[in-house]
């Protein structure tokens, strides 16, 4: 049996720290696969052509949503925790944590109205 | 009362870090601390629980144990803010501290890390010079006085996600410490204590997570510490003095 002490988890800034890291990590997962594709153009016109015309799929296009919103929130989050460490203290920072999400899902939900 | 149980349900962690939640009811009373519920079992039920405390008023910080899976000071948090109408409650030692017996942690490796931290006076002056006067209003005084109310009670640095994913990690309690002296300007100790927060495990292991700030008792804010230090010891490494 182990002790239960992982409680103090879940405060809406530890979610954003979370949120920050989860999506790096998912960014990374996603980097490999981004220079796969680019690399379909060296094979020639017709392998890169074919994966862009894959990706006209409805499917795709909500995955790539899900691909701008981790960009967005990961950059926000990036500068969130630069305004944390490098200007004065600022006392909104479950303010900005919530527009930072608000932001990227804006973001997120345009890019997709753009494309579909 | 009419609404909630007559008896807390309490689980108390016993035994070391292999160890084991045992169940005791206590009866509930409508003005009651956690440390009072544990003072309970200890005098009436298991005399052999182990667990500290001493002031009982939230001045000496020795009684932080978790309540219900976060770090609390026992004496400071009454039931009725971490008991619902079940009456079950849950207490176990401090985590990220090596655990002794049943409710007390070992707290060497915390104040440990406060002297490694640099956590001590440096003074500049001797006993004969006059004493120094320090105005309240300069901005330095201001950031040291706004951190230096911390009594080592531990709670920061048991919610730490940064100290329970790299032990070498100095903590919360001692990096805000050390912000208080960096501050001081009676303090010599500057130069090694800038060094000694800007290695391995020091200022720059903090991933400003602020649990320490969502959870110090006194509203403490180490994060905002620690963000100090960190732009004193870049600032420092730029003029070359960590080298």
């Amino acid at each position: 049996m182990s002790v239960r002490n992982t409680a103090y988890r879940g405060n809406m800034l530890w979610i954003a720290a979370m949120i920050h890291r989860v999506s790096g990590v998912l960014l990374a997962l996603f980097l490999p696969f981004h220079f796969l594709v680019l690399g379909l153009a060296l094979e020639g016109e017709a392998a890169l052509d074919g994966f862009l015309i894959w990706t006209e799929n409805p499917l795709v296009k909500f995955a790539e949503m899900g691909l701008v919103f981790l960009l967005t929130i990961h950059l926000l989050g990036g500068l969130r925790v630069l305004v944390i460490e490098n200007l004065p203290w600022r006392e909104d920072h479950k303010t900005l944590a919530t527009l930072t999400t608000s932001i990227a899902a804006v973001v997120a939900f345009v890019f997709l109205t753009r494309v579909l | 009362m009419s609404n909630t149980a007559k008896h807390l349900s309490v689980s108390v962690w016993r035994g070391f870090a292999d160890g084991h939640y045992q169940t005791f009811e206590v009866p509930r009373q409508d003005n009651q601390t956690v440390l009072d519920v544990v003072t309970w079992i200890q005098r009436n039920t298991e005399p052999s629980l182990a667990y500290r405390f001493a002031c009982r008023v939230g001045v000496c910080g020795s009684c932080a144990m978790t309540v219900n899976g976060r770090p609390r000071w026992t004496c400071r948090t009454h039931i009725s803010k971490v008991v619902d109408q079940d009456g079950k409650l849950e207490l176990a030692p401090l985590a990220n501290l090596p655990p002794i017996k049943d409710l007390v942690a070992d707290m060497r490796p915390f104040f440990d890390k406060w002297e490694k931290a640099e956590g001590k006076f440096h003074p500049s002056k001797t006993r004969v010079d006059p004493m120094a006067t320090i105005s309240p209003e300069t901005t330095k005084r201001q950031a040291a006085d706004k951190a230096i109310e911390c009594i080592n009670c531990g709670v920061c640095y048991a919610a730490c996600d940064s100290v329970r994913w790299n032990p070498a990690y100095l903590g919360p309690a001692a990096l805000n410490r050390a912000w208080t002296l960096a501050n001081d300007e009676r303090d010599a100790g500057g130069p090694q204590r800038l060094k000694a927060v800007s290695a391995n495990g020091g200022c720059h292991s903090c991933h400003s997570h602020q649990s320490c700030e969502q959870h110090c008792p006194i509203g403490l804010n180490p994060t905002e510490s620690i963000a100090g230090l960190k732009r004193l010891t870049v600032d420092a490494y730029i003029r070359g003095e960590l080298s």
